[in-house]
């Protein structure tokens, strides 16, 4: 019952607050969307296998890169870890357990390769949200929308993320894969009338090979925008539903980082709240006590 | 050794009232302060604003504790109150639901202020105190959201220091002034702690003290709007007053109850409240050279902001100087003195010659400060015979409504992205707001009143 209370207010909440302003998405388009998010699947956050193998997979596959500056390595016994596993499976040599989740490679070396500091990661699941979706959809369907690309420097490209610094770094489990463009543009005269649409198609092959077909549109009513549809992967180690499984748990872990006192204060929550309905209805009975004597 | 002063009590409590007022205090305050007994819903809001407060000076010491006001560390510093300081998350959510949460408060408070005339005589100045307060409150939550040093905190001080160097003339210095540096920097987040956790709330915790003792003398409105004093008994007691102390504070004991389970619930549950309370911006630190692409200040701040961006150089022209003229027009029509007349057209002539000799920024930061500081003038344009809404025509019922539902639509569209559609609702809304205030001596008066009865309306629980 405890628990069923917490979802529905967590789910009413920014349902209320967004109703309370507005009735329509706000600053959708400010927030540069687009691609469509998928949703990410929520009872991963419950999971704690899961969220442990979030945390191998970061590991294994981010902290080589990208900090998570905010959260200690002991405080991932949260996760239901020792620091004993914790020292063998997570860390790096020369650390110690109450450290930050930091980076070894030095800023200067990340900017001369990359071009720019790979970001910390702390609270990207929070920083990511818009009224499009939760940070988590947006890491969910971020990391499974990576293309190849090979007019760019890395090879890769991403559904979400047009123009992405970093490359495919899942690629040896997901694979890789194309994607299908479409824009339609409406093309104008001089005045500035519509004279007609174009359709233009770009695509890449799994291999990153770019090709572009032009064509006018001549029936039908056409409206402007663009549909990126990527393709099946390729050459990966995991099927797309294992591949998917995977991501869910690395941004299950990267949720609970941006927060890591969630849990708690959801399960508290539900205890202050009930407390507080005894506590009402014995504010209640009081104030209707006194007030007999008033006529 | 002077005179022994005359009191009742006797023992410790004896002790101490002959050298402290503490049960002539106890009394005029609490046991024998007499308020109307009809208080309704509305009046749950006065009491809540001050448990707010307090909620707010108590987390802010705890937060103050941990938090390092440095541009360097400012951020890091809110995720480790967040992390690593013990029941820390719940401190700063607290804090931070409690700033939208006064807000909410405030606002409602106002409200049963305006529907209820309670800033008529003899209330003017109690008025003006709370007035007060909701200006050094907005100060309050500008330099506060600055602290977190996100990207909302940093665009969002940009903007508003920014808005200063639209004055003419000492503009441009004076933003500089204030920020102590040429961007929003280190300089600015110091003396922004500073002004946030003692400078304004001294004057804040000053004013409402001045706000309860006001009230305290003048005593509560109600709902009915009837002054209890004029029906006393043999003591002298007002008939349809009742002691603050155990009524009252029995029944904002429920009033606390409830709010806390709504406060609780948007605290563990919510404490974003879907990017209202926390934009999901300001979980980015601050960076001075990515400007974000929207930047909207929190939802209590939006409906001054629509009005600020209303006010475009197109729109002075063909929006303010009609409706200037309008009001000149109305205003020479009327039976006012000759020299208000003139006056009034003085300082419509004044601001038409200002529109085009200065920005329409300025401007737009004028009507954004007139927005605020125009509820200071409701004793004086509040012609009504009656005070409350109980008893004025029905109509002026549908006016207040339209008020709310501009506000409302004023707020929406400053969390918007600028929109051509948003500028003229927000425009057209800007001159509805301005045009309730402005017109109020006119229309309040206007229609037949319903007759107020001689004692307060109540039924026994």
């Amino acid at each position: 019952m405890t628990l069923w209370i917490s979802r529905l207010v967590t789910r009413l909440a920014p349902a209320l607050a967004a109703a309370a302003l507005a009735l329509v998405p706000v600053a959708s388009q400010a927030a540069g969307g687009g691609y469509p998010l998928d949703h990410f699947p929520k009872s991963k956050l419950t999971d704690q296998a899961g969220l442990q193998n979030g945390a191998k997979l970061f590991s294994n596959y981010c902290l080589g890169c990208h900090s998570l500056g905010l959260m200690r390595y002991n405080r991932l016994t949260d996760l239901g870890l020792t620091e004993q596993q914790i020292r063998e499976n997570l860390m790096f040599t020369g650390t110690k357990v109450g450290d930050p989740m930091r980076i070894a490679m030095a800023p200067s070396d990340a900017k001369e390769w990359f071009g720019a500091l790979p970001p910390d990661l702390s609270v990207t699941a929070r920083a990511r949200s818009s009224h499009d979706g939760s940070g988590s959809d947006w890491l969910y369907t971020y990391l499974r929308s990576y293309y190849r690309d090979a007019t760019r420097a890395t090879g890769w490209n991403n559904a979400v993320f047009a123009n992405v610094g970093m490359p495919h770094v899942l690629f040896e489990l997901q694979g890789s894969r194309g994607v299908t463009i479409e824009e339609i543009r409406a093309s104008k005269g001089e005045d500035g009338k519509t004279t007609g649409f174009t359709k233009t198609v770009v695509s890449f092959d799994s291999n990153g090979q770019r090709t572009e077909t032009v064509e006018k549109i001549t029936t039908g009513h056409p409206h402007e925008g663009s549909t990126i549809k990527l393709g099946p992967a390729v050459g990966g180690k995991l099927t797309q539903a294992q591949y998917d499984e995977q991501i869910a748990d690395l941004v299950a872990f990267l949720t609970y980082v941006s927060d890591p006192s969630a849990k708690t204060r959801t399960t508290l929550g539900t205890y202050v709240l009930l407390f507080l309905a005894f506590f009402t209805g014995l504010a209640w009975w009081l104030n209707r006590e006194y007030w007999k004597d008033i006529k | 050794m002077a005179a022994e002063k005359k009191i009742e009590t006797t023992g410790l409590l004896g002790w101490i009232d002959q050298r402290f007022p503490l049960t002539a205090n106890y009394k005029a305050h609490l046991s024998e302060y007499y308020a109307p007994k009809n208080f309704n819903f509305w009046y749950f809001f006065g009491s809540l604003a001050m448990l707010v407060l307090v909620i707010q000076i108590v987390t802010g010491i705890f937060l103050t504790m941990h938090y390092k006001p440095d541009a360097a560390r400012a951020f890091e510093s809110v995720e480790y109150i967040m992390r690593d300081v013990p029941w820390g998350w719940l401190v700063r959510y607290m804090h931070s639901t409690g700033a939208s949460a006064f807000f909410v408060v405030v606002y409602l408070h106002m409200f049963r202020g305006l529907i209820y005339g309670s800033y008529r005589k003899p209330r003017e100045l109690l008025w003006i105190f709370g007035c007060l307060i909701f200006l050094v409150l907005m100060a309050e939550a500008f330099f506060g959201y600055l602290l977190p040093w996100g990207q909302m905190s940093y665009w969002g001080a940009q903007v508003i220091v920014n808005l200063f160097s639209a004055i003419p003339f000492i503009g441009p210095e004076l933003s500089v002034w204030i920020r102590g540096d040429y961007v929003v920097g280190d300089a600015t987040l110091n003396r922004f702690f500073a002004f946030h956790v003692i400078a304004i709330p001294l004057v804040l915790l000053g004013l409402v003290a001045a706000h309860i003792l006001a009230l305290h003398e003048v005593g509560s409105n109600n709902p009915d709007g009837i002054e209890i004093k004029k029906n006393k008994d043999a003591q002298g007691r007002p008939l349809d007053g009742i002691p603050f102390h155990p009524y009252y504070t029995v029944h904002d004991i429920l009033g606390v109850a409830v709010f806390l389970m709504i406060f609780s619930a948007v605290v563990f549950l919510a404490p974003e409240m879907g990017g209202y309370f926390l934009e999901f911006n300001n979980f980015i630190p601050a960076d001075p050279l990515k400007t974000p692409a929207h930047i909207a200040p929190v939802w209590y701040f939006t409906p001054y902001y629509s009005i600020l961006r209303a006010i475009t150089g197109e729109f002075l022209i063909f929006g303010l100087i009609p409706f200037l003229l309008f009001y000149l027009a109305v205003v020479w029509m009327s039976r006012t003195k000759f020299l208000s007349k003139l006056i009034a057209a003085a300082a419509v002539g004044a601001l038409i010659v200002g529109f085009f000799l200065f920005d329409a920024k300025f401007w737009g930061v004028v009507a954004m400060g007139a927005s605020v500081m125009i509820f200071f003038a409701m004793p004086w344009i509040d012609n009504s015979p009656v005070k409350s809404i109980r008893y004025r025509p029905d109509w002026h019922k549908a006016v207040y409504a339209v008020f709310v539902v501009i506000f409302v639509v004023l707020g929406y569209f400053g969390v918007q992205a600028p929109s051509a559609i948003g500028e003229r609702i927000s425009q057209a809304c800007t001159l509805l707001y301005f045009g309730f205030f402005l017109f109020m001596p006119w229309w309040s008066a206007m229609g037949e009143p319903k007759p107020v009865p001689e004692r307060v309306t109540f039924a026994p629980h």
